[in-house]
């Protein structure tokens, strides 16, 4: 998201609470969003992916809406309008290719009408099949989990995404040995499966209101946590969609510091610290042990700043539109053990792992398998879900070994606060042997996550195994 | 941030926004007032947190670390020339064109690099150090303006390699690092009567509002950017991007003689003799030796016609002629290797040298100085 980005959604912000004393704010949303899948979306090497990426994401979440729909009941007339509405947008962006100067929404020229509307089609045609054959089945919901979660392993596994790649410039008739996991970049779509797979989650057990499609869309595609989050609830989303919070003063105040100040972590700080942040080939020119680590504390720095610094602006501009978007940070750098700093960082997607994953597992297993010991059951689970949530970044052996590292010591930290708890042992007091403790720990837990960020900023084992040996001035 | 008891108002709001705008507007007035900037290109982190760079920042590829400004001040500040000079140095500073600076060579690889670590000794015994502040882009006014800010740094001696290409008339503005230092550039015209016009199109002057703050925000990021890349370039020693590979210079060549339509022959006029004599006059008492730096000369198509894709024989004949005559004349300690290195020594222009053609040409000036090697 760049700078003209924020201000056209800061302004568009403004305007959906003020025009017409607010009655305008919920088609804003709805319309600001659609519009902002196709500006967001970056240009890509293969031709008109650009648009149809965007066009696949509405279509995702119209077809998600569909199965989610309960049994027996048939789209509202208002549903009809808004997904008449949807495809009538997506066709105008497509026919903005003959607007000369006026074009392009999206970053390339679109395809032509011709090519875009037998699509269209198609969604509609899936939706109209969903709603009469599949609507209120829960399997159906179980079916399209598996498919999203399988379309993100296709988007986060190189050789799939590489194939992906080469069946895509085949059907553009594009050079396919160019074929390259580059090509395929989707904008938010890892967000926008996780708020999909949330609702369908919910759907199968009985926890999903009834969303009308423009609360739906709404709230999967809102334009402020489109790209990076936070990751939101549907009910919550949906309460504040119906009824916003108050546009007072003091409101304004605080979504406007709020953005003032992510504008400032992200593109004054991370941009900043982005020019000197450890990665592959600054690793291998680099000949200094301490330069490294400044590399290496650059990195660590810089990943907080921008992603907190993001999050702070969609919060605030969700804050001008009455949405209080779930914080996504709490000082994370700044807390004494390893559970409170994955209480802090990236709060929402966290959540969403324990409600989806953690939480029934573990419920399963210690149903299932009654005599094992609860650590063990602890521990697998929280490795499983922190390898999860590594691989979410990407199915590399690193992201992998990340996500273990992470477990590992979330295990640990476990452990040692169960025996802590057992021997009676005083929390960390106020005093002045308390407060130094509290540093220390600090300090530990900040180095503990800024060394495994190695595996985040390198791209191999071996060149990760490489700088910290060099790091620690073995090499 | 207010309370969840005391809720903002819309004065206070009002209140902050009007600050905000004040603020704002007295900032940049003050900013556009002061000019501060070339005081700001002072505070670097350069020689102190990390080494001074070897060589003038160049370039806007973000793989070199590197980028290209105009600040001539954060320009020197970030030179590893600003640190103080030891007292048993002989400060010796290399100008010149993208040859000097090095194209396509590794800092050490540089005429100046290899010069400084030969382990060099002057007469009087001290230890020669040698100070690279070459510049790529082809003009002996720009080489003018930074001889005139580096004559600070206390120089014992400035070797100036020069070619023809930095001696056309219509080079001589040509070189934004002039374009965007009007009044540096004018002063130097009028200290030196020299044939320029100071009220060249060619020259960057902003307007009021482009020196206020917002005016000169990429002025300012650049220096922050300069001094940001300083963790760079002290943890890998990178500053300029390497490509994979270039194409030699061209052996076969076109018909075509003209010189910037000159005429034929030339004169000590038509070219930017002036510059360099105002060079010589500025550095005073500290003596400066020119040399005429090598040049790829070609056997291919129409060598005859052409010494090389620069320049047509008749115009480099005629450039040497006239600044052996006004060496001679004037006194100038002036040196002409322009054939002293091979063609299979020239990388991807007919003047940027390798490694190895640069340490031959390192000898020969060393040579000539009559320095010796350190015991």
């Amino acid at each position: 998201m760049q700078l003209i980005h924020i201000a056209a959604f800061t302004t568009a912000a403004l305007l959906a609470r003020l025009a017409g004393g607010g009655r305008w704010r919920n088609p804003i949303i709805l319309i600001g969003s659609l519009i902002a899948l196709f500006w967001l979306q970056p240009a890509t090497p293969i031709r008109n992916l650009d648009f149809w990426f965007p066009l696949a994401t509405f279509g995702l979440t119209a077809l998600v809406w569909t199965v989610t729909r309960p049994a027996g009941t048939r789209p509202a007339r208002a549903d009809w309008i808004v997904l008449a509405g949807g495809l009538a947008l997506i066709l105008a962006v497509s026919l903005s290719r003959y607007a000369g100067p006026l074009c392009c929404l999206t970053a390339s020229r679109p395809p032509q009408p011709w090519l875009v509307a037998p699509a269209l089609l198609v969604v509609g045609l899936l939706g109209f099949a969903i709603v009469r054959f599949v609507s209120g089945r829960k399997p159906a919901a179980l079916i399209a989990v598996l498919l999203l979660i399988g379309l993100l392993i296709v988007l986060k596994l190189d050789p799939l995404t590489r194939a992906a790649s080469a069946l895509l410039r085949g059907l553009m008739e594009q050079s396919v040995e160019q074929a390259s996991a580059l090509d395929i970049r989707w904008l938010g779509i890892s967000y926008v499966a996780f708020r999909l797979i949330h609702v369908l989650r919910d759907y199968q057990g009985d926890r999903l209101p009834d969303l009308r499609l423009s609360e739906f869309v709404s709230y999967v595609l809102f334009f402020p946590a489109l790209t990076a989050g936070p990751i939101d609830r549907a009910d919550r989303f949906v309460a504040e969609y119906r009824q916003p919070l108050p546009l007072t003063w003091d409101t304004v105040y605080q979504a406007g510091s709020r953005i003032v100040i992510g504008l400032f972590k992200k593109y004054a700080l991370a941009d900043t610290l982005a020019l000197i942040a450890l990665d592959d080939m600054r690793a291998a020119q680099t000949h200094s042990t301490l330069w490294l680590w400044v590399m290496l504390y650059g990195f660590t720095f810089r990943i907080y700043l921008d992603f907190a610094g993001y999050s702070d602006i969609a919060i605030g501009l969700g804050r001008l539109l009455g949405i209080t978007l779930p914080e996504n940070f709490d000082r994370p750098y700044g807390k004494p053990n390893l559970t409170e700093f994955w209480n802090s960082w990236h709060m929402s997607l966290a959540t969403w792992f324990r409600a989806y994953y953690f939480h029934p597992l573990s419920r399963a297993l210690i149903r299932r398998f009654k005599r094992l010991p609860t650590p063990a059951i602890i521990a697998f689970c929280q490795m499983t879900t922190m390898m999860l949530v590594g691989l979410w970044h990407g199915i590399t052996w690193n992201f992998l070994i990340w996500g273990a590292w992470q477990g590992i010591g979330l295990f640990a930290h476990n452990r040692w606060a169960a025996r802590q708890r057992a021997r009676a042992t005083a929390p960390v007091g106020a005093s002045s042997s308390g407060r130094l403790r509290r540093v220390v720990n600090v300090l530990l837990t900040f180095h503990f996550f800024l060394l495994s960020a190695v595996w985040f900023a390198l791209s191999s084992p071996a060149a990760s195994w490489d700088v910290y040996l060099r790091l620690f001035g073995v090499k | 941030m207010a309370s969840d008891s005391q809720p903002i108002r819309r004065g206070s709001v009002l209140r902050v926004i009007a600050k905000a705008v004040v603020l704002f507007v007295v900032v940049n007035l003050a900013f556009a007032l002061a000019d501060p900037l070339p005081l700001i290109g002072r505070v670097s982190v350069y020689n102190w947190l990390v080494p001074g760079r070897e060589r003038l920042p160049f370039g806007e590829n973000p793989a070199s670390y590197n980028l290209s400004l105009f600040q001539l001040e954060a320009m020197f500040a970030s030179h590893e020339i600003a640190r103080p000079k030891a007292p048993d140095e002989y400060r010796v500073l290399v100008l010149g064109d993208s040859a000097v600076w090095g194209i396509l060579l590794q800092p050490p690889e540089t005429l100046a690099g290899q010069m400084d670590a030969a382990g060099y000794v002057a007469a009087d015994e001290r230890v020669v150090r040698v100070y690279n502040l070459g510049h790529p882009t082809s003009s002996l006014t720009k080489d003018l303006l930074i001889l005139s800010d580096a004559l600070r740094y206390d120089p014992d001696l400035i070797v100036w390699l020069v070619t023809l290409e930095s001696l056309p008339p219509e080079k001589q503005l040509a070189s934004p690092i002039l374009q965007h230092n009007p009044e540096a550039v004018r002063d130097l015209i009028a200290a030196h009567a020299l044939d320029l016009d100071p009220a060249d199109p060619a020259f960057v002057n902003p307007t009021f509002w482009e020196q206020t703050l917002v005016g000169q925000r990429r002025a300012l990021a650049d220096v922050i950017r300069l001094n940001v890349y300083g963790v760079m370039w002290a943890g890998t020693g990178v500053d300029q991007f390497y490509p994979e590979s270039y194409d030699r210079p061209a052996n076969d060549l076109e018909a075509d003689v003209d010189f910037y339509g000159l005429p034929d022959p030339l004169t000590a006029g038509s070219l930017a003799f002036d510059v360099l004599a105002a060079g010589i006059e500025l550095a005073g008492d500290v003596p400066v030796v020119l040399v005429n730096e090598p040049i790829f000369i070609g056997d291919g198509q129409n060598s005859d016609l052409r010494y090389n894709f620069y320049f047509p024989r008749w115009a480099y004949d005629d450039y040497r002629q006239i600044m052996a005559d006004l060496a001679a004349e004037r006194g100038w300690r002036y040196l002409d290797v322009w054939d002293a290195i091979p063609p299979s020594e020239f990388t991807n222009s007919a003047i940027h040298l390798t490694p190895e053609g640069t340490n031959q040409l390192m000898r020969e000036i060393a040579d000539w100085l009559g320095w010796a090697e350190s015991k």
